[in-house]
C-alpha cells in the first residue's frame, strides 16, 4: 500500500474502502448481468424472441440467455458474446442461446446454443479455449463439441 | 452411396426395411437433404482447432481445415470441403461475421496504477480503433506480475483495469460499453516463478470488439 493511506484515520479508510466497493458495483451494473452478448451486424429481417415477445434486433441490441435469434429470408446477423465468441447467422435461421455462464476472472464457463434451422458461422472464444468441452452447438440431428475455433454448421429441414 | 447400383440400393433397402420400417424413405434421394453439415475452417490466429460431431452414437472429429461432415443414412459422413462450397452455402452467414476483437496492451510502473512512459501513445491507438467500429464495446483486463498473494494481485489487477476504464470514460466512451476485469497473476505474458517482479506482466489489455 502506498503510504498516503497511512495518514488516513482507520475508520475513514474503511469507509473509503466500502465506498470504492459500492462504486465498483455500480460501474459493473452498467452492463446488465443477464446480457451475454451484443449484435454487431444486422441486415434484412432479424428479430429476437424473449419470453414470448418479439423484439426488434438492431446493431447494438444486447442478447440474454434463452433468447432465440431469428432471421427472415433476406436476414443475416452477427454477434459478439461476453467470452469473445463470435456467431453469425445466414437467412431463414433460428438460433437459441440456451446457456452462457462465464467467470471473467478465471475464464471458465459453459456456452450452449441450438441451431434449430439455417446456417451458422462460429469463432469460438475464451470458454472453449479454457475448457475444451465447455462449448456445444446442438442441431436437430447432431451435437457439436467445440474444441476451437472457426467452423460453419447448417441445419437443413 | 451415390455410386452404388440401383439393384444394390434396393437390396439394402429391403434388408433395412426388415429391421426398421420407414428407414428407406431417405435413401431414395441421392443425398439426404435433412441433417447437419459441419465444415471446419482455417483458424485466423493459427490456434489448434477441432470440432467433434456426434450423431446417433457415431462421432466424427474434424481437425484439419475444410475437414467436414455431412449427413448420410449411416450418420455423419466425413468428406473434404473447399472454399467454394463454404461460400455457396455459408456466404451470407460469413458476411455477417463481426470484426475480430483488437487487443492493445498498456504497461504499468511497478506496484502502482500508473502507466509506464512507453504506453502513453497506445491510448490514442485504442481510441482510433474504437472510432472505427459501429457499436464498440470495450473490455479492460488487468494483469499483474507474480509478486504478492493472489488476493493482493486480484485487487491490484482490477484497480488498474478500473483506472483505465475511467480514463476511457473521461475521454468520451459511454460507461455502459466498457467493463473492467481483473485476472491477477493467472495469465502471465512472460512466464516466471512466483514472486518475480516482471514489468511485461504488469499490464492492462484493452479489447475493442
Amino acid at each position: 500500500m502506498p503510504c498516503s493511506v497511512c495518514a488516513i484515520p482507520r475508520p475513514v479508510f474503511l469507509l473509503l474502502l466500502i465506498m470504492q466497493g459500492t462504486l465498483a458495483l455500480l460501474a459493473s451494473a452498467a452492463v446488465s448481468a443477464t446480457d451475454i452478448g451484443q449484435l454487431k451486424s444486422a441486415k434484412g429481417e432479424v428479430w429476437i424472441e424473449r419470453s414470448g415477445a418479439r423484439l426488434p434486433a438492431v446493431v447494438g441490441t444486447r442478447v440474454q440467455t434463452v433468447d432465440v435469434v431469428r432471421t427472415g429470408a433476406d436476414g443475416s446477423v452477427g454477434m459478439v458474446m461476453v467470452d469473445n465468441s463470435l456467431l453469425s447467422m445466414g437467412p431463414n435461421s433460428v438460433l437459441s442461446l440456451d446457456r452462457l455462464d462465464y467467470d471473467a476472472t478465471t475464464q471458465r464457463g459453459r456456452f450452449d446454443t441450438s441451431l434449430q434451422k439455417g446456417s451458422l458461422s462460429v469463432v469460438s472464444g475464451r470458454i472453449a479455449k479454457q475448457s475444451p468441452d465447455a462449448m456445444s452447438v446442438r442441431t436437430p440431428a447432431a451435437i457439436l463439441g467445440v474444441r476451437g475455433t472457426e467452423f460453419v454448421v447448417s441445419a437443413d429441414e | 452411396m451415390n455410386e452404388s447400383p440401383a439393384w444394390l440400393r434396393g437390396a439394402l433397402c429391403a434388408a433395412a426395411a426388415m429391421l426398421l420400417v420407414g428407414a428407406c424413405a431417405h435413401q431414395a434421394a441421392p443425398v439426404p437433404k435433412k441433417g447437419t453439415t459441419v465444415i471446419l475452417l482455417p483458424s485466423q490466429d493459427g490456434a489448434k482447432a477441432a470440432v467433434a460431431v456426434k450423431q446417433d452414437g457415431k462421432e466424427v472429429v474434424l481437425d484439419q481445415p475444410y475437414a467436414a461432415a455431412k449427413p448420410s443414412a449411416q450418420g455423419p459422413e466425413r468428406y473434404t470441403s473447399n472454399p467454394q462450397e463454404v461460400e455457396a452455402k455459408f456466404g451470407p452467414a460469413l458476411a455477417a461475421m463481426p470484426a475480430r476483437p483488437t487487443s492493445f496492451t498498456l504497461y504499468f510502473v511497478e506496484g502502482k496504477d500508473e502507466f509506464a512512459e512507453q504506453s502513453k501513445p497506445q491510448v490514442d491507438a485504442v481510441f482510433s480503433e474504437i472510432a472505427r467500429r459501429a457499436v464498440p464495446d470495450v473490455v479492460v483486463i488487468g494483469h499483474t506480475d507474480t509478486v504478492g498473494s493472489d488476493k493482493k494481485n486480484d485487487a491490484l489487477a482490477l484497480q488498474r483495469a478500473e483506472l483505465v476504464r475511467s480514463e476511457l470514460i473521461k475521454r468520451g466512451l459511454a460507461p455502459g460499453s466498457v467493463t473492467a476485469i481483473g485476472r491477477g497473476k493467472r495469465e502471465l505474458l512472460v512466464p516466471t516463478a512466483d514472486g518475480v517482479a516482471e514489468q511485461r506482466n504488469r499490464r492492462v489489455e484493452i479489447l475493442v470488439r
